[in-house]
């Protein structure tokens, strides 16, 4: 009898701290169906009048598109590059001895408690100086240099359990380093490949200080530095605002409810592990 | 024919290692490594960036930053959202954990809620936070509203912007913190747990002597990563305050941003670069030896 109570009090607990979480994403989702008055007459209820005109006049505007466009590319850029190089050394240090293995795998990790802010300045003007200013790469470079650490040790935590019998097995059958890397370690890896891409998108997906620095030009914003235009735009217009943070709050529960299993294994596994 | 062998094994094996390694090793020198030593060379200088920096001036870049009311006043709030973070979100993070880790219905659904806000950008979380503070059409105004009283404006209030920030902090981050210690919990073995429940113990004696011990390894992590994450908060504050009103919720690096680069005062940036490095530092060997003290205890 008194476990039920104290049951049903959990609950009540766990569902009164839900609705902190949802409330703002409700009152996000709905306001973006108001007029502007209705907006500021209502703030709690349902709209008055659902109109549609705030996502047709946002699906209308050209840049809204290729901030969309421009953070896709330098999130492809940057989880495909980053795969290909954070698996073949991770690879490396998970399988091959050789003097200096533990040394350079160390140096790697310790890019893991740089904070990124005080390499701004510096990173900003190298990129000035390789001429970079105004391409993806300005973007994309230092976000693989700075997700490697990360990636590798996810990789290498990965590659490790891969029996080592199997490579003189493959050895025996002629098989060298590289070979073994691409026919067996690949097709033996694609979860943690998944994981390391999801992670790595998000993160670039989610990016605003780097591309803050780098990107002046607005034809190459990526989404939240798209966000932010678009708020000093309408700032008046908060029911245009709120419609954009909509249309950025759905992609992104969408792809969290179908990839959640490799954001939870990357972001807990690779913490958790070493 | 055997030597042959053995030398052709030799070189394949050394460019395998040459090939694999260096992409990595050379962005990760160039665009992570190099720029830290350089932020310590341009320190020195009063620097606007363009041309080489030619005007040494020893300290005074961090002599200045010392005596800045504003810079001390940002630390100060890192101070605040770190405490905040540690004893506040940590231990309510755990609390929830502890029941969360356990299997009953709707457990999935509630994880699956609270980890929800870690996944939005901070852009993001930070705009809809920023609307829902707004005095005329945001549920506070609203709130307000209710009692006929004209709503405070939080986020350009002197006395309440830096809580308005705190409370974003909290709300986005302490899922991550609880999906951590959750896998922690979920790896401690089910033998121990039943052999303390035979031994008669309660749900919260075999928490606080049981559980809780085994996870601390896990916790001390958390406590770690809140400390760096809160070390270098930027993305949340600048939707919502800007560092503002009169620069009173400046963090360590908005302040960077808007006096250091925004005002392209390099030499004075790099400065406060290597200030946030060396805290930063200090956080990530006090928890390394900590470590390694608990590793040598076992």
């Amino acid at each position: 009898m008194q476990s039920k109570l104290s049951k049903f009090y959990m609950y009540l607990f766990l569902s009164f701290l839900a609705g902190i979480i949802l409330v703002p994403l409700y009152l996000t989702f709905i306001s973006s169906f108001k007029t502007l008055g209705d907006l500021s007459s209502n703030v709690i209820g349902l709209p008055r009048e659902w109109i549609f005109s705030n996502y047709t006049d946002v699906f209308g505007m050209e840049y809204f598109w290729s901030f969309a466009w421009n953070s896709l590319v330098y999130g492809v850029l940057t989880t495909v590059l980053t795969l290909i190089c954070a698996s073949m050394a991770a690879f490396v240090f998970a399988h091959i001895r050789f003097f200096g293995n533990r040394f350079l795998f160390n140096y790697l990790l310790i890019g893991l408690m740089f904070p990124f802010a005080s390499a701004i300045i510096p990173l900003f003007l190298k990129v000035r100086d390789f001429g970079l200013l105004g391409t993806y790469w300005a973007v994309v470079l230092p976000q693989i240099a700075f997700g490697l650490g990360f990636a590798i040790l996810l990789f290498r935590g990965f590659f490790k359990q891969i029996p080592p019998e199997l490579f003189d097995a493959a050895y025996v059958d002629g098989c060298n380093y590289s070979n073994f890397f691409f026919r067996i370690t690949i097709p033996l890896s694609v979860p943690i490949f998944s994981t390391v891409a999801v992670v790595t998108f998000v993160t670039s997906w989610n990016n605003y200080l780097l591309p803050l620095i780098m990107v002046s030009n607005e034809e190459l914003y990526p989404w939240p530095m798209g966000i932010m235009f678009f708020r000093g735009e309408y700032d008046t217009d908060w029911s245009m605002v709120l419609t954009y943070v909509s249309l950025t709050l759905i992609p992104a529960i969408v792809f969290f409810l179908l990839a959640q299993k490799y954001i939870i294994a990357g972001l807990t596994g690779g913490a958790v592990k070493e | 024919m055997i030597k042959k062998n053995i030398t052709s094994a030799f070189v394949e094996k050394y460019s395998t290692i040459i090939i694999f390694l260096v992409p990595a090793l050379t962005l990760f020198t160039v665009f992570v490594v190099m720029p830290i030593f350089e932020a310590a060379y341009f320190s020195f200088y009063r620097w606007n960036g363009m041309g080489a920096p030619e005007k040494y001036v020893g300290f005074k870049n961090y002599a200045f930053l010392f005596k800045n009311g504003i810079f001390l006043n940002a630390l100060k709030n890192n101070f605040w959202i770190i405490f905040v973070s540690l004893f506040i979100q940590l231990p309510f993070a755990l609390f929830l954990a502890l029941f969360l880790a356990n299997n009953f219905r709707g457990a999935a659904v509630f994880r699956s809620l609270f980890f929800l806000p870690y996944i939005l950008a901070e852009i993001v979380a930070s705009l809809i936070w920023v609307y829902i503070y707004k005095g005329d059409y945001g549920l506070v105004g609203a709130i307000w509203g209710l009692f006929g009283a004209d709503a405070p404006w939080i986020t350009a209030d002197k006395e309440w912007a830096l809580t308005a920030i705190l409370i974003v902090v909290v709300w986005k981050y302490f899922g991550i913190h609880m999906m951590i210690m959750i896998s922690g919990l979920q790896g401690i073995s089910k033998e121990v747990i039943e052999a303390a429940k035979i031994d008669g113990a309660g749900p919260v004696t075999t928490a606080l002597s049981i559980k809780i011990p085994i996870l601390w390894p896990t916790i001390t992590l958390s406590i770690f990563l809140s400390t760096l994450g809160s070390l270098q908060l930027f993305d949340l504050i600048m939707p919502l305050t800007m560092g503002g009103p009169s620069n009173v919720t400046h963090s360590m690096v908005t302040y960077l941003y808007d006096f250091g680069v925004g005002r392209m005062r390099l030499g004075f940036g790099s400065a406060i670069s290597v200030v946030i490095f060396i805290i930063c530092f200090v956080v990530a060997l006090i928890y390394q030896t900590t470590i390694l003290k608990d590793k040598g205890y076992n």
